[in-house]
């Protein structure tokens, strides 16, 4: 009983870390513009399919594994210079679908370049697995946790006692007064789009050794990490990591009690739920209108 | 605007009536049909993104629980398909109204990412209960028949479909003019100052939503008799992109840009078809691109440039 629930929630956990990842890259760039990134999935695909490539192309793993983590940050950035910038005050559905299409982009290239085909990356410190009260947890899922908790400081850390971070909050408050106190409001913009491009790659990198990856793999991630910005209360980057475990946690119970077919609807259902009761999400503020 | 707006809807009306009678051969019948399907579900998208300024992510959810009416209902309980055709289209309705009237009250996208849940739920909800959709495969519509005359191939649909997309042109131009279709432009302007002048905002978008559903729910079905087919591929994510991307292209809140953005998007896929393996990319450049240079639309922006320079 107690291993079999442990397992479900190792499992649970590791992917959740995942999107708690991908939501807090959707926090991001929806702070710093209103702009909710359909793209975000395809950060997480390009993190890992980038890494299977340079790894399985010889380059030693560190600088494999950094690259995996540049050059996704480097597409977020051409993103956000060649297609959100250019439409900046267009309505918010227009800027949906700009997203969409970069989405679709990304993925097309990566499918014409790479093929059609499912990767894996070995795990960073070996397939042994640790036995914890009868349940096993494999390695990486610790390589999972323990990165996405650096990174949940790093970000805190960045967003409080930075004067780069300070700036980003300011310009998700009030993006005018920002300017007014001369913040550039279009570098904030540039940054969120490459921090949350990076996150999202980091996370498709740590969990490729655990779930494989494809071409296609950034669909269904994307939208379940959305799924957990939304729980979190998007725009909460608390909300986001409590989120994307939460999300994680389900999925696997879930799978694991219910039916593994319906795992993937799970996240979805929850999203009715928390709209129907908790409209603002679970650390959602108040929100008001100004006529 | 001094011009006629049913100019447009003659043209149309004229277009679909001499089309068969020029048409090569059935392929072409074939992608006629499926464009004005389109347009007629695109009609109805319209209303809600372009009139009420909510966008639905799973609109072709809805127009799976109509296909899939069309075809269980009658072959698991033997019911008659326009009946299951109906009992599809209330079942939209009343789920749309279900998810919509809590989110209403809110401001915000959250019919997005509701819609969006909904639509995916449906879709796996037809890809897992094999027993009665069929699972991943999908399975066959009994042929709709009224009166003992049986209803099928291109011939007979042709008409239907162009009969309905006739009337849905019509009815959405009136509707715009309505005193509703007033209120839902209101909305989009600005909610508070409707509530100000006593339009009951949350009323308004939760029947344009369910409107839009229903509607969709419709052509599901008509769309699975047509095909005599039905898989999961039909209420799926991307489709209902597909479906909002006409609706942005074609121009948001034109009865006519619904239908030219469905009529150059249904035919995008064969045009593509030369570059094989690259479509995706294709399909996703032509969307950031026209977005980005015309925001407003097809329709809207050659309009614009068309009465300035008259």
């Amino acid at each position: 009983m107690l291993a079999e629930f442990l397992q479900f929630l190792f499992s649970g956990v590791t992917v959740g870390a995942t999107y708690a990842l991908a939501a807090l890259g959707f926090t991001l760039i929806y702070n710093a513009s209103n702009v909710i990134n359909f793209a975000q999935g395809e950060f997480i695909m390009l993190g890992g399919m980038l890494a299977v490539l340079f790894t399985q192309g010889g380059l030693p793993i560190p600088l494999a594994l950094v690259l995996a983590i540049a050059l996704p940050a480097l597409v977020g950035v051409m993103v956000e210079k060649l297609a959100i910038e250019p439409a900046k005050d267009a309505e918010p559905v227009t800027l949906i679908i700009i997203t969409i299409g970069a989405s679709l982009v990304i993925r097309g290239l990566i499918q014409v370049w790479l093929g059609k085909g499912t990767f894996s990356l070995p795990a960073f410190s070996g397939d042994e697995p640790l036995q914890i009260l009868g349940a096993t947890l494999m390695p990486q899922s610790l390589w999972v946790l323990g990165v996405t908790s650096i990174v949940v400081v790093a970000l805190w850390y960045f967003f409080n006692r930075t004067p780069h971070g300070k700036a980003m909050l300011a310009t998700s408050y009030n993006r005018e007064a920002a300017e007014l106190v001369g913040i550039n409001t279009n570098w904030v913009l540039l940054l969120s789009f490459a921090m949350s491009a990076a996150l999202g790659a980091l996370g498709g990198i740590l969990v490729t050794p655990i779930t494989l990856t494809s071409y296609d793999v950034g669909i269904m991630l994307g939208l379940k990490g959305f799924v957990a910005a939304v729980v979190g209360g998007l725009g909460n980057g608390l909300g986001a990591v409590v989120g994307g475990l939460l999300v994680g946690i389900l999925e696997a119970m879930g799978a694991g009690y219910v039916s593994s077919s319906y795992k993937d609807a799970i996240p979805f259902v929850l999203i009715l739920v928390i709209l129907f009761f908790m409209p603002r999400g679970l650390f959602g503020g108040k929100s008001t209108d100004r006529v | 605007m001094t011009k006629n707006p049913f100019i447009g809807l003659y043209i149309i009306m004229t277009v679909l009536l001499v089309l068969p009678f020029v048409l090569p051969n059935s392929f072409y019948v074939d992608l006629a049909i499926r464009m004005a399907i389109n347009a007629a579900i695109v009609l109805g998208l319209n209303l809600l993104i372009g009139f009420a300024g909510q966008i639905s992510l799973g609109h072709a959810g809805f127009l799976g629980i109509g296909a899939y009416a069309t075809a269980a209902l009658p072959t698991h309980f033997g019911w008659h398909p326009l009946l299951a055709l109906v009992a599809g289209a209330v079942a939209a309705g009343l789920l749309a109204a279900i998810v919509a009237r809590p989110i209403f009250k809110l401001k915000g996208h959250y019919l997005a990412m509701a819609t969006l849940g909904l639509g995916i739920i449906i879709n796996i909800v037809a890809r897992n209960e094999a027993a009665w959709t069929g699972g991943p495969d999908g399975m066959p519509v009994p042929a709709m028949s009224l009166a003992g005359f049986e209803i099928s191939g291109d011939k007979h649909w042709y008409w239907i479909v162009a009969v309905m997309l006739s009337v849905s042109v019509w009815a959405s131009l009136n509707m715009m003019n309505s005193p509703f279709g007033r209120a839902l432009r209101a909305l989009h302007g600005s909610e508070v100052a409707s509530k100000v002048v006593g339009i009951n905002v949350v009323r308004y978008k939760v029947a344009i939503f369910v409107m839009a559903a229903m509607f969709a729910s419709i052509m599901g079905s008509v769309t699975a008799h047509y095909v005599g087919f039905v898989t999961p591929n039909l209420a799926d994510f991307f489709h209902s992109i597909e479906l909002v991307t006409m609706v942005v292209i074609g121009g948001m809140a034109s009865v006519y840009g619904s239908v030219v953005g469905a009529v150059l998007l249904t035919a995008l896929p064969q045009a593509l078809a030369a570059f094989e393996g690259w479509e995706t990319v294709i399909f996703g450049a032509i969307l950031m691109l026209s977005m980005i240079f015309m925001p407003k639309g097809l329709v809207p922006t050659l309009a614009a440039k068309f009465s300035k320079a008259g």
